[in-house]
């Protein structure tokens, strides 16, 4: 694996293998001294031309774990033209001797311009481009899946069979579209319910299927039910009425937690805007995964920086 | 590739028989052992070790496995490796008698990665290196205590260890 741009192109077995490694990544938690000499000597640079605050903390944690050195570059408020400012900042990374880049940008594609354009020879891993992906929260959402499925003998399993349904805004939802492609390449059986007005055009080309109604998909009883922030941020246009109306239509409040499946988990890649997608109820529950996803992304995180970064960069295997 | 055997299952199920009364005699007892194997074909020494020490002592030895991919020196160097798991018994290392079992011993790399691995775990009284196959051409200060086979070899030479658990037989051949 060069890059880490998107989970498109994830196999399903090269994506059981990334969750294979994260679990020995989520042993190194457990343990006294939870820091690992794997990535001495090697640089990651966190540039992040977006907002972040948990996966920063969380890919310098996992930087950090595996001993490499972090440098974090917070790009905000650059007013230099996009493709001129992020040349000008690889180059600069490069001289730096970066041996890998997160980045997160508004732009989409923004991280695999930087992987294609030789400005920068350093693996690319991308930590959320505007509306397109964000891999590596798939890969934590799906190891959090896996986990709470299947406990200690997750190893080598894939999500065969699982149901997943995510609500909310899937138009804007850079996590919703990793997620629908890594899920489905695992062999999850992917369902999508939003307002009409925050479904994208594309949607019936996807590998999931999709409907409106949340209560209809709720009945059907889903292994695990993924709400996503509503990204105020990208709202440019009047998406629905009123928050108040999208919480009592799409929202997952006490009421539809009730109606789910005792042993269905309710997940949110959080920052939660609780009371508008999801309810403190629903949040704090023991079916959320929501602490766990935290925790399971260091060890995600751990798990891709150590694929991209050991192993020699010359006898490279091709994109991921 | 013509390939000479040079330990049959006999000649393995007797080593390991061996090593395990040394192991007994030098540690006066079965008391605070712990036996750790190296994946892959560490471990399964180290089962098999861990019943032979139960066997003749008649008080179960705990055994466990000790990956020790993420503390190699070489991993800038090869593409890249899969960790494997790794398991410590219920009681810990902490002032044990750790003994690591590996299949073939050579440069002392992996041992050394081994040896790191295991301070990032604990803290052992003691740690012992047990090892089927001592094929020779260490290139740091390491030794074994308990040996199988010396196996004098030209680094040009592969040492194939196959065990009846994996690879359907026991034997361990050398290949030119």
């Amino acid at each position: 694996m060069k890059h880490l741009l998107s989970t498109r192109d994830l196999g399903r077995d090269e994506a059981v293998g990334i969750l294979d490694v994260a679990e020995d990544m989520a042993d190194v938690a457990d343990r006294e001294v939870r820091k690992l000499p794997t990535l001495r000597g090697k640089t990651v640079v966190n540039l992040f031309f977006e907002d972040s605050t948990r996966t920063r903390i969380s890919f310098e944690a996992a930087a950090k774990r595996l001993s490499a050195d972090v440098i974090n570059f917070a790009a905000k408020g650059s007013s230099v033209s996009k493709g001129e400012s992020l040349k000008d900042t690889a180059q600069t990374l490069a001289a730096m001797g970066a041996d890998a880049v997160v980045v997160r940008h508004s732009a989409s594609g923004a991280p695999s311009l930087l992987a294609g354009s030789g400005w920068i020879d350093a693996a690319v891993v991308n930590a959320g481009d505007g509306t397109h992906e964000h891999p590596t929260q798939a890969l934590l959402d799906a190891f959090t899946i896996r986990r709470r499925l299947h406990g200690a003998a997750a190893r080598g399993r894939d999500l065969d069979g699982v149901s997943v349904t995510i609500v909310g805004d899937i138009l804007h939802s850079r996590v919703a579209r990793s997620n629908v492609w890594l899920l489905s390449a695992l062999g999850a059986r992917v369902h999508l319910v939003a307002p009409a007005t925050l479904l994208p055009i594309g949607v019936t080309e996807w590998p999931a299927t999709s409907g409106y109604d949340l209560d209809e998909a709720l009945a059907e009883g889903p292994d695990v039910v993924m709400m996503l922030r509503i990204q105020s941020e990208r709202m440019t246009a009047a998406f629905f009425p009123t928050a108040h109306e999208y919480s009592r239509q799409w929202g997952f409040g006490d009421e539809r937690l009730a109606a789910l499946r005792p042993d269905s988990m309710v997940m949110h890649p959080g920052p939660m805007n609780r009371g508008l997608e999801i309810s403190a109820g629903a949040a704090d529950s023991a079916r959320s995964t929501v602490l766990e996803q935290v925790a399971n992304g260091v060890s995600t995180r751990m798990a891709v920086l150590y694929l991209l970064l050991s192993g020699s960069r010359t006898g490279g295997e091709g994109e991921a | 590739m013509p390939a000479r055997t040079v330990l049959q299952h006999a000649d393995i199920s007797r080593a390991l028989t061996r090593i395990s009364h040394e192991i007994l005699e030098s540690n006066r007892g079965p008391d605070g052992l712990v036996v750790l194997g190296i994946p892959t074909r560490g471990v399964l020494l180290a089962r098999r070790i861990g019943d032979l020490l139960a066997g003749i002592s008649g008080i179960s030895v705990p055994v466990g496995s000790l990956d020790v991919t993420l503390y190699r020196d070489d991993l800038s160097r090869n593409p890249t490796r899969s960790p494997s798991p790794t398991a410590l018994p219920a009681g810990g290392i902490d002032e044990k008698t750790v003994v690591l079992v590996d299949d073939v011993l050579y440069s002392g790399r992996t041992i050394r990665a081994a040896l790191d691995a295991i301070s990032d775990l604990g803290r052992p009284s003691a740690v012992r290196l047990a090892a089927l196959v001592d094929r020779g051409h260490r290139e740091l200060p390491i030794r074994p205590d308990f040996v199988g086979k010396n196996l004098p070899s030209s680094q040009a030479e592969r040492i194939n260890v196959r065990l009846a658990e994996t690879d359907g037989e026991d034997l361990v051949e050398i290949a030119s």
